[in-house]
Formats: structure tokens, sequence, C-alpha cells
């Protein structure tokens, strides 16, 4: 209840743009998530939705969830439909047409439509520098068709298409690092995110919007429904996925790493596995290959991060040393 | 006054999408379409054109850049040719649906594999279905006359529809013609700026592209059939006023000697030309032969079609493509259904020849059409004849 008080207040006075009456199931994490991101976002955006399960969830003829212009066309080219309105917008208002000014164009897509199926039309939208920001919903599978791998499924997880058997003992490949890549492309900004932390979420899809040039926020949604874990766990499952370091709060302004939240011991990869039916068959063996894993990745991260504070204080003491000679 | 230029067809396209002012292109480059895109970059980059070019990384990302672009109200044009077509395969369903009047020329070529970077009618054929209007031209003039027509046509508030300009590869794309440039002035004229009746714009949100539960879909594809049956009368209308301004005017089926003829020879695209000299040559010798000639593959030109080979007793219609295992020549299967419930119609024989870049000379039109003849005579067991296949 004192949460409540936390954060009623502060959510509730921004404008919905994602509104109720959608038809994602019970304890969707990632309506949740998309609910939140938007409603950090000013009206003057155009939202570009990749096919998958917000996209199917909430614009079915003749509603529509959506209070900002919205298109969707097709699965794996979100990003191109994003530069081409960005484009567009350009040259029209260069050319002295009647258009709204700033407008902020918006791609979504989940981790398939980002990592898999459309990864090539996000890396050239991102190479190119439209000033665009594009939010992937994560929800470690291919949800909407019924929990099939994605690239961006963790180690381990049962899916429809990774199942656990007797030769295998679930998703055999370790999650992409589709934040890494993202910032591969010298970007101005990738940050990650989660639901379970509203205003960091918040905070870091309106900086996206406000920096000029491409920005990338990979966001962390719970999915019950494809986790196999109870829809009153959401909120809690997406702060254990980043209070154990296997999805680490993070941004990358400029190439500088930042840790968002300082975490001095990650809690056991145990503690948020074993709430989860889809990691129910993983042996003590396996969860401890995780563990050094999750660690490894966590470490390499916050070395980066400290790497880049100190090459940022390098820099302004290499400045104060010129101003003063 | 107009000028008359030698120049290359590609050039000469480009600079028609120049004269029609258009905000965006989105392009990927792909042989023998790459002129074209090349030298709208170079217009764009020298300030010739102002314009944004996208230089996507795939031609899937061209059309789905175009359908961004479109859907701000920006006039949109891309490019591509043989797999580029075939790879933006998936995303050509979706302006036509839509309603985003893009136009793209497509230089005409074969598809792999074996590879083959010449031209013949495979992706043209492939993309019939996709909703687009479809234009084929058969020389440099009719390449520009009929970019500045496509917008035109496109952006025309009854119709509201992508446009496909079909040029074949080499053959047109990389040839110097002369060509008469019009006057910018009449160009602003006859395609003033447009506005997209209901563009993505925040002060007025709207939902594009929603899915569809089966109560609707049928609607939904049924009024895209009928606004593209009805947009072959402002094609018409468009062709009426481009004649007027322009003083050359285009038609769906159009003619040669065709009037009165016995015998018809179809043909689709640039080879016509070359048809036309073996129609000159075998009239002079006393055959009681004519040319008909598709410019208009969608929406099809059903009335004028019936029309124009109303007085012939054989029709021999050329293809440029396969359709395997099946009735081979694409048009020739389409001309079949579109006469085959008349009570007089013409015998129909399916010819395919100039695959992936193989002439077709003025010889080998005279063999096709006489053969054709004893064809339709004597009958045959194929469901179609390929001309000149060795071995």
């Amino acid at each position: 209840m004192e949460k409540y008080a936390v954060y009623v207040p502060r959510l509730i006075k921004r404008k919905e743009k994602f509104a109720p009456g959608h038809r994602a199931c019970i304890g969707c994490g990632e309506a949740l998530a998309v609910r939140l991101a938007f409603k950090a976002l000013d009206n003057n955006i155009v939202v570009a939705n990749a096919t998958g399960c917000m996209e199917i969830v909430a614009s079915q003829i003749p509603y529509t969830t959506w209070h900002v212009p919205w298109i969707h066309t097709l699965f794996e080219n979100t990003a191109a439909v994003a530069s081409g309105i960005e484009a567009g917008y350009k040259a029209m208002k260069r050319k002295g047409v009647q258009v709204p000014d700033n407008v902020k164009v918006i791609a979504m897509a989940g981790d398939g439509g980002t990592s898999d199926i459309g990864l090539q039309a996000l890396s050239g939208a991102l190479e190119r520098g439209h000033d665009f920001v594009y939010l992937c919903f994560d929800n470690e599978a291919y949800m909407n068709t019924g929990v099939q791998r994605s690239s961006a499924t963790p180690y381990g997880a049962v899916t429809t298409t990774s199942p656990a058997g007797k030769n295998s003992i679930g998703q055999f490949s370790w999650k992409k690092n589709m934040p890494e890549i993202a910032a591969a492309h010298n970007i101005p900004y990738v940050a990650t995110a989660c639901h379970s932390y509203p205003f960091d979420l918040m905070d870091k899809v309106a900086k996206a919007a406000s920096i000029p040039g491409p920005a990338y926020v990979h966001i962390l949604s719970v999915c019950p429904t494809g986790w196999r874990s109870p829809t009153d766990t959401v909120v809690k499952l997406g702060r254990l996925a980043v209070e154990t370091g296997i999805f680490p709060l993070y941004e990358v302004e400029n190439g500088q790493y930042k840790m968002s939240i300082e975490l001095p011991k990650l809690k056991p990869v145990k503690d948020y596995l074993k709430q989860q039916g889809r990691f129910r068959h993983l042996s003590d063996d396996i969860i401890a290959k995780i563990q050094e894993r999750v660690e490894i990745e966590y470490q390499k991260l916050v070395e980066k991060a400290e790497n880049g504070s100190k090459r940022a204080k390098r820099k302004s003491k290499t400045g104060a040393a010129k101003i003063s000679t | 006054m107009t000028t008359r230029v030698g120049i290359e067809v590609s050039i000469a396209l480009a600079d028609a999408v120049k004269m029609a002012n258009a905000d965006v292109i989105a392009a990927y480059p792909i042989t023998p379409q790459t002129h074209i895109v090349e030298h709208l970059a170079e217009l764009v980059a020298n300030g010739e054109l102002d314009a944004e070019y996208i230089p996507v990384e795939s031609e899937h990302s061209a059309m789905s850049a175009c359908v961004g672009s479109a859907s701000v109200g920006a006039r949109t044009f891309t490019a591509t040719a043989g797999q580029g077509l075939e790879l933006m395969h998936e995303v050509l369903y979706i302006p036509s649906a839509m309603r985003l009047p893009i136009v793209m020329a497509v230089a005409n070529r074969a598809l792999s594999s074996p590879l083959s970077v010449w031209g013949d009618h495979s992706d043209m054929m492939a993309v019939r279905d996709t909703g687009w209007i479809q234009i084929v031209v058969e020389n440099g003039q009719q390449a520009m006359d009929n970019i500045l027509c496509a917008f035109r046509i496109a952006e025309d508030k009854r119709v509201l529809l992508p446009v496909m300009v079909h040029l074949d590869g080499f053959n047109l794309t990389h040839v110097v013609e002369p060509i008469v440039f019009p006057e910018q002035s009449d160009v602003d004229k006859f395609l003033p700026a447009y506005n997209y009746p209901l563009p993505l714009n925040p002060d007025r949100p709207v939902a594009m592209g929603d899915f569809a539960p089966p109560v609707i879909f049928t609607e939904a594809k049924w009024a895209q059939e009928v606004v593209l049956r009805d947009s072959k009368d402002i094609i018409l209308e468009c062709w009426n006023e481009f004649g007027k301004t322009f003083g050359r005017q285009y038609f769906p089926v159009e003619r040669y000697h065709s009037d009165g003829a016995k015998v018809l020879l179809l043909t689709v695209g640039s080879f016509g030309e070359t048809a036309m000299v073996a129609i000159d040559k075998m009239r002079a010798e006393g055959n009681d032969v004519g040319q008909i000639r598709l410019r208009l593959w969608r929406p099809f030109p059903f009335e004028e079609l019936r029309q124009a080979v109303k007085d012939a007793d054989i029709l021999i219609v050329l293809d440029r493509a396969i359709s395997f295992g099946g009735p081979g020549g694409v048009v020739a299967s389409e001309v079949k259904a579109a006469l085959y419930n008349l009570d007089k119609k013409p015998r129909i024989v399916s010819y395919v020849a100039g695959l992936g870049g193989r002439d077709i000379t003025v010889a080998a039109f005279e063999a096709i059409i006489k053969n054709g003849i004893e064809i339709a005579r004597t009958g045959s067991e194929n469901e179609y004849e390929i001309y000149g296949v060795r071995g």
C-alpha cells in the first residue's frame, strides 16, 4: 500500500496513449511496459509497430487501442517503415509543406521482430542515422504464435520449438545480446529497461526521444503465458531478472556505459529460474552453468561502465589542465 | 517549347522523377535498374532535386521505407528489378491495400536460378496479384511520359493506389534514345502538389494496417478490387489529358495495323517495336497481319482487348516468362480467359520467347507468326510453343 502511494500519483498524471480494452493476456508484462513507455512520451509522435503480440491485441478492426497515429505493416520491416516516415516528414517540412513540427517516430517490435527477422532492417536504420526511437519489447520468445524460441530466448528455457527431452535441455543457445548489437552501431543512445522499474523505464524512453538521431531501448517484458509463471508475479520476476544480473539495467550514451542500479551482490539466478515453469526441468549443474555465465557477463558490463567513468574523469582532468595552461 | 535530346532511357526516367518533384526516394541497387537510382542520388546530391534519398539495405526495406514516407503524405518513388522485386514481394501487398500512391519503375529482369541479369518478364508476372496498377512501356519516351502519368494516376483521390511502370531491362534501360523533354511548367500543371487525405499526423491520429478478423477481411479485399478495377477510367482520363497537354496519347491496348486483320500478334514490352518491323515486312508481302500491344497489365483491359481482336481469326500471344507446369505463357493464359466466353473469338496460339535477355529478331517474329498461323490451322499437342530453344 505504501508503494501504491509512491507510484500512483506519479503515473496517473501522465496521459494514456495505449488505452485499456486491448486483448492482451492477464498479467501481460509487455502491455504494462508499452503503456509505461508511451506515458513517457508526448503526443507529437508517430508509431510504427511490427507484427506481434502488441499489434494483434491492440488493433482489431474496428477498434484501436492507440490514441496516437499508428501504422502496422509487416513483421521484419518496422525500422525501415520508421525510416520512411522520418524521411517523409523531413523532406516535406524542408519543402514548405504544412506538417507538424518535431514529430518523433517511435518504432516498436518484439524480440523476434528485432533480434531475428527484423535485425537487418534495424541495423540499416541505425547505421543511416534516422532520427527515431526503437523500442524492443522482449518477452524472450515468439509468444504471439504460441511460444516458439527466438534468439532472445534464454539458455535452458523450454519453448514449443526448444522442448526439453532426453537429448535437449531446452533452448540450446545463449540469449543474443541485442543491446550490445545496437550499441555497436555507435548510435547516441542505447538503454535496457524493465516494466518492474517503471520510472527508470519512463526516464529512459523520454531521454531516448529527446536525443536527436537513433536511440534503442531494450525492454524486458515478463510473459506469464510463455514463461509459465503466475500472473501475479510479473513485477516480481522483472525485479528478480535485474537483481540476479540476468537482465542488467544500463545505458550507453555516446558510447559511455552507465549502470542504472548499483547491485553490490547479485541474487542467485536460482531465485529467478525456480519461479518459472520454462526452467523447471533444469538440473543444478545447468543452473550452476547459468550462474557462472551471468556473473561473467555482468562483470564485463560493470567493467565497461567503470572504464567509461574513468575515461570521463580523465577527459575532464585533461580539459581542466588545458584551461590552466 | 519542348526539347528533344539523345539520352539514356534510365537517365530520362530519373529526370521525369525530378520533374515530378518527388519528396522521398528509397532504393537499393540492382542491375539493370542502377542507372535510374544513381542518377536520382546525383540529382539529390547536387541539389537539383529537393528530396530525401534513403540508401536502404535491401529492396524489402526500400518498399517498406516507401510505405512509411507515403503514409505521411510524401511523394514517393523507388525503382527495382528481378530479384529485387521478388525480395520486396511481401511488402508490395501493403501499399495497394493501404491505398498509398507510391510510384515504382521496374527494369524487367529474369529471375534466378541460373543467375541472369538480363531482361524478361518473369518478375512482372510474379507480382501481378499484388494489387498495383501495372503499366508497360516500349521505348524511352513512353517511360518518361508514363512516370509522370503514374504519379498523377496514383495520387488521384479516386484511385490512391501504387503504380509500377515496367520497362525492359537493358533493351530499354541502357539504350540511348531521342526523347522529348516536357517543359517543367507543363509538368507542374499536369501534376500539381498533392495532399494525401489521411496521413499519419499527430494532430489527427489514424491507425493504418490494423488486424482484420474474418468478419471484415473479405470486405476489405473487395474494396481494393473495386478501386483497382475502377481505376481504369481514371487511367484513360489521365492519358487523354496527357495527350492534350503533351501531344502523345496512350491506350490500354495499342493497335498497329490491327483493324480488320485476320492474324494478330500480341506483344508486351519493348520487343513489340521489333515486331512492328516484322509486321510491316509481312504486310508488304501481302500477308493480312497486324499487331496489338498491352500497355496496361493491371487493371486488365478486358473491353479494349475484346474490341481489338473482334475481327481476328488467329491471335498469337508472345510471352517472355513461363508459368511452369501450367499454361506456359502468363499473358496468353489471361488473354484466353478474357476471350473464352465470347461467341466469336480468335484461335489463340501461345508462344514463349526472349527469356533471360535472348533477342527476338525480326526474322524470329516472322517465323513465330508463320508457325503460329500453321499451328492455329492444324492444331498442336502443346499447351504452348517455345521459340528457339536448343537441344
